[in-house]
């Protein structure tokens, strides 16, 4: 038989079409691997969005001007900031905000007026306490929001000038800081990564559960075909989660497309492949699909913490490192900032799509090899 | 290589065992089966009957001994046996969200049916075992004696040279039963060996040989005849009550 008509032959695509007719029949499923990373994506929305508002701000007003009492209304006028006091000197400045009675500041330097005059435009400064990541990267962007609102509405008024209104932030405690901007990506990652893994962790075991492996394994199927039509349909939800989330991120958190989005797309088929084939990994290790549920998500916990999602991996110590080495997400994390929020390509990204692609060879091969066609 | 031999047995075992840990299910099963033969495998529950079908199909690994079904060795030619198999396991197998037609098909195409081939065979099974009212209905939704029927169909969509059924009229009402052994005689006549196992003693009398087992243990085998005499039993169902009787003697 020659290689085209053996592959037509193949028990692979039975096991496909099986696949995806139950996957429609399967409105649960399929509305909850749509639904979650939507409802979760919202749910973080809504807490990163909170924390935007009133931040208590203390303003160091050393111009005292109208100027400057314009540029301290569009802050108030945000609705992120609240202005709780006007400090007279930067040591009341720190002293509010290192009692917590303030969590950002903003400082009108005294020639605020003569800088607006010259070309370069001028500067003011905000000051965070990044000590809580979110609410100070919340504060960055509506802080730079509000300056170039003020900025452009300067330039209207003074007949088409370039922006004349520069708002620098200095982070306190955090000088790392990372914006919602930087963590949404983070989320898109988790979130894929959790509802892929339960997807194809619970496939084999369900038909363990429901009796149809015995009958599916006394035929000539080979393991290969099993496992691949176990995983490829659901390349088709992952696309639609991925879509689903960047367009809601982008939606709720204005989160920047800087590169290329087809690289994108390309690169994530070797993190959906890996995180499915996992799931089927972890799909032949367990006997019910509670079980499954619960290796799942217990799979998350890593996944939060040593992935570099919430905390940099440079700072964890060496076992840490390792662990988060062994997952794909740290990869993909990598794959996800680069492309969004630096607009980079592969000439950067290929060490991770690399690893991408061996943990995805890889967890097919030992899922495989871990499969046998018995009911023992 | 083996080939396939046309006068030998379509299953022969020696000393066929399986342990569970300290757990023995089967023990030193000596059996043949001739080809073409309806072959019955008695024994109360427990007694073996299910894990010695498993091994004949390749589902569990033997612990000790050796077994051949129809020319391969089942420890190492697994595959080879698969394709030339059917198997009905006690409970249903099929897939409960596809339709009966879509369960045949699916069954027919990994046997290696393909084109114009399979679509008759399809329509061939659908008719032959009468399913053709219910060709759309999901299979999770058709009672006992049609869910039977379908698994049947599965199983031997690609004409296997031999079929194990486990257990495959419980639950079935009366007249499904009597069409499903007409059936069943209708396949052996045309040369398919069967090994069935079942609880129903009028099945029993049908089948041409009877094997009983009792605690992993073969403890008779022949015609329907001989086996009464051997027990000094009117009928098998005295038989396997008298087997019974001395099982759970035995265990106190």
């Amino acid at each position: 038989m020659s290689l085209l008509s053996r592959l037509r032959r193949s028990p692979l695509w039975p096991m496909l079409w099986k696949e995806l007719v139950q996957l429609r029949r399967d409105r649960l499923t399929l509305g909850m691997m749509l639904g979650i990373p939507a409802i979760q994506l919202a749910l973080f929305g809504y807490a990163i969005q909170t924390e935007v508002r009133h931040l208590p701000t203390v303003v160091l007003d050393e111009s005292r001007t109208a100027e400057s009492r314009r540029l301290i209304e569009v802050f108030r006028n945000s609705g992120n900031f609240d202005i709780v006091e006007l400090v007279p000197s930067r040591a009341a400045m720190q002293d509010r905000i290192e009692r917590g009675q303030a969590n950002a500041a903003l400082v009108i330097p005294p020639d605020y007026l003569r800088q607006l005059r010259r070309d370069r435009g001028a500067e003011v400064q905000v000051v965070v306490d990044a000590a809580d990541p979110l609410a100070s990267s919340a504060a960055l962007s509506a802080a730079v929001q509000a300056g170039v609102a003020r900025s452009q509405a300067l330039s209207r008024e003074s007949g088409g000038r370039p922006p004349a209104l520069e708002v620098r932030v200095r982070p306190w405690y955090n000088p790392g800081l990372r914006s919602a901007v930087y963590i949404v990506p983070g989320i898109i990652g988790v979130l894929l990564s959790l509802t892929l893994v339960l997807i194809t962790s619970m496939s084999i075991v369900r038909e363990r559960e429901r009796g149809t492996l015995e009958q599916l394994v006394v035929t000539p199927i080979d393991k290969t075909s099993i496992m691949l039509g176990k995983i490829l349909p659901f390349l088709l939800i992952g696309y639609v989660q991925i879509t689903v989330i960047l367009v809601l991120g982008r939606l709720l958190f204005r989160v920047p497309i800087m590169g290329s989005l087809s690289l994108l797309y390309l690169l994530s088929l070797s993190f959906i492949v890996a995180s499915l084939a996992l799931g089927l990994l972890m799909s032949t290790l367990v006997r019910s699909q509670v079980q499954a549920m619960q290796l799942s998500f217990l799979f998350l916990l890593p996944n939060i913490l040593l992935s570099g999602f919430m905390f940099p991996r440079q700072a964890m110590p060496a076992v840490a490192q390792w662990i988060g080495a062994a997952l794909p997400l740290t990869y993909f994390l990598t794959i996800l900032r680069g492309v969004l929020l630096k607009g980079i390509g592969l000439e950067h990204l290929w060490p991770q799509a690399l690893a991408l692609v061996g943990f995805a060879v890889g967890l097919i091969w030992l899922s495989v090899l871990r499969f046998h066609k018995t009911v023992e | 290589m083996t080939a396939e031999r046309p006068n030998a047995d379509a299953v022969v075992t020696h000393s066929l065992t399986k342990r569970f840990g300290p757990l023995v299910a089967v023990e030193g099963l000596d059996l043949s089966i001739r080809r073409g033969e309806v072959f019955g495998l008695l024994g109360p529950n427990g007694s073996g009957k299910t894990t010695t079908i498993r091994m004949l199909c390749g589902l569990m690994e033997p612990s000790a001994g050796s077994a051949e079904v129809v020319g391969f060795d089942v420890a190492r030619q697994a595959e080879q046996i698969r394709g030339r198999i059917g198997y009905m396991s006690q409970r249903f197998g099929l897939y409960d969200d596809l339709t009966v037609q879509e369960n045949i098909r699916f069954y027919a195409t990994i046997y290696g049916l393909h084109g114009g081939e399979r679509t008759r065979r399809i329509a061939e099974l659908i008719e032959e075992l009468d399913l053709t009212a219910r060709v759309g209905q999901l299979a999770g939704t058709l009672s006992g004696g049609w869910k039977q029927r379908l698994s049947l169909a599965c199983a031997i969509a690609h004409r296997p040279a031999m079929l194990f059924l486990d257990e495959p009229t419980a639950g079935v009402d009366p007249a499904s039963r009597r069409l499903f052994w007409q059936k069943i005689h209708g396949l052996a006549a045309e040369g398919t060996t069967i090994l069935v196992t079942t609880h129903y003693m009028d099945e029993a009398e049908r089948c041409e040989r009877l094997a009983f087992l009792s605690r992993g243990h073969l403890i008779a085998v022949g015609t329907v005849a001989e086996v009464l005499t051997q027990f000094g039993q009117p009928s098998v169902e005295d038989v396997f009550i008298e087997l019974q009787r001395r099982d759970e003697g035995a265990v106190v």
